[in-house]
């Protein structure tokens, strides 16, 4: 849950004078919304705790007993007895944590071990885990296409993806959301004998909407250039083996590299890139989010390779997720909320609000009735939207599906929007 | 193509994103004067970029504040 989300941890004073060269003043935009927003006497949305997590769907928020709708908790593992009891059995054996990076005293067989799940799971020659999936990114983007390269991009690509296009120095070409054509023309002109490198992700977490894989790769493979897709939202639920959009599309072996992250359906934290590029454990040397910065605790790779592994045989879970999905969807569309997509294509489904004020206003409503989903806002938002983000999991129970609409009928009336 | 008749072009292309039909001159900015976000910048850059048949990255469009850098851009662009 990072994007979109802004988690100050002492309240903001913006009325102090500032004095002249305050590096903060810039933020003073900002503040000022911030406090109109909770002038209204909105529960601030970005300061939730949890206080109690009770399963994947449930926890004690600011006190209420909440239904969670708003995690990317797809597919329930955080509880898995097999996970939990793996995690314990390496603390104990391992200790909390490597002390090192990866290259020097931070991998433990554990590492591998997690390696050796993730190349399974994919069928894939070479796997490497990050300490997040954001690092993941930062890494292998910014690594491999350098000075005088290419990297053609969607525009609501992640934060990570930017930045790991901001901290390299290739060219930096984005194009129209899911638009093939634009895409096309783009690659088209880049100069003869340039590298290039295509970025896409399988689900857009913003709207849920996925991409149409199959026909954006080929059209890069047609200009030559090599294709990286982020697969943070469909690992584990999208695709025959949970492989995600590109396997569900059939064109996962065009892919050369495979984003992905252990804060989704794994359940844990961790990122990390699978490939069958001939050359690609060199990336271990010349990576630096993957070099400077200490390896995950022993306890995290072992809950996220036993998590990977369950995940391969989860088919049934997989099903019933969907139906979550369908039903979610339809009932909201139904109701008359609008929604990002007109059809269910992934475990998100986006509410669009009219405005800020009243998006905060029925994500208060919903926290009242006891349902906790995510507020996204301008400027993480496309098309500057306001939107509450309902993820499900497929540990919702198809009563509490039912139960959650009803809770959207309530707050929805009281605030006006349907 | 010489730099007044690029000029003139992209001067048409920009009407539809000019909402405040401001009088356009080598000093504005798109920023500032224009009020761009992210997505018209996106949508404009694109206008330019299959009129002339030329990719400016945003690389490029980060050294891009005013019209007249622009034009100036586009001159060398599409020289190159
Ligand atoms: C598309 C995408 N890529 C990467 C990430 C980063 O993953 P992590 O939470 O492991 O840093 C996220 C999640 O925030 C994401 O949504």
């Amino acid at each position: 849950m990072s994007e979109g989300i802004s988690q100050p941890d002492a309240p903001l004073a913006a009325d102090r004078t500032a004095p002249a060269g305050d590096l903060f003043s810039k933020f003073d935009p900002l503040i000022k919304q911030r406090e109109e927003l909770l002038a209204n006497g909105v529960e601030d949305p970005f300061s939730l705790v949890m206080e109690k997590v009770l399963s994947p769907t449930r926890a004690i928020c600011n006190g209420r007993d909440t239904i969670l709708l708003g995690t990317y908790n797809y597919m329930g593992m955080t509880f898995d007895p097999d996970v939990i009891e793996a995690g314990k059995k390496a603390l104990d054996e391992f200790g909390s944590g490597t002390t090192g990076s990866r290259v020097l005293n931070g991998t433990y067989q554990g590492h591998k071990a997690c390696e050796d799940a993730l190349r399974e799971f994919y069928a894939m020659e070479h796997a490497m885990v990050f300490s997040t999936g954001y690092q993941a990114n930062l890494g292998i983007i910014s690594t491999i296409a350098g000075k005088g390269d290419y990297i053609v991009l969607d525009i609501d690509s992640h934060a990570s993806i930017w930045d790991g296009c901001a901290l390299g120095n290739a060219e930096v070409v984005p194009f129209r959301h899911n638009d093939i054509d634009a895409m096309d023309k783009r690659l088209g002109r880049i100069p003869e004998g340039a590298g290039k490198l295509v970025v896409l992700e399988g689900v857009y977490s913003m709207l849920g909407d996925i991409a149409p894989l199959k026909e954006m790769i080929a059209v890069a493979k047609k200009h030559g250039a090599m294709v990286l897709v982020d697969e943070a939202h469909s690992m584990g639920f999208i695709g025959p083996n949970g492989r995600g959009v590109a396997e569900d599309q059939g064109c996962l072996d065009e892919v050369d590299f495979v984003i992905g992250t252990f804060s989704k359906s794994v359940g844990t934290v961790g990122g990390f890139c699978v490939s069958n590029h001939p050359k690609f454990e060199i990336m271990r040397l010349v990576c630096r989010p993957y070099v400077f910065t200490a390896s995950l605790p022993p306890s995290v790779v072992a809950t996220a390779a036993t998590s990977i592994r369950k995940l391969m045989h989860g088919s049934n879970k997989r099903a019933h997720l969907w139906e979550n999905s369908k039903r979610l969807h339809g009932g909201l569309r139904e109701l008359g909320f609008t929604l990002g997509t007109d059809s269910p294509q992934s475990a998100i489904v986006a509410v669009i609000m009219p405005d800020l004020q009243r998006g905060a206003a029925m994500w208060e409503a919903l926290l009242h009735e006891g349902l906790y989903v995510n507020l996204a806002r301008p400027p993480a938002t496309p098309a500057n939207m306001t939107l509450l983000r309902c993820s499900l999991c497929a540990e919702h129970s198809s009563e509490e599906v039912e139960t959650i609409l009803g809770m959207f009928t309530r707050a929805g009336k009281a605030t006006g929007i349907i | 193509m010489d730099r007044a008749q690029v000029d003139s072009r992209i001067r048409s292309l920009i009407e539809p994103f000019n909402r405040k039909m401001l009088e356009i001159g080598d000093e504005t900015t798109f920023a500032g004067d224009l009020e761009f976000d992210s997505l018209t910048v996106m949508d404009f850059v694109a206008a330019i970029e299959d009129e002339f048949d030329i990719i400016i990255s945003m690389n490029q469009q980060a050294e891009i504040e005013t019209f007249g850098q622009l034009v100036d851009a586009v001159c060398k662009l599409q020289a190159g």
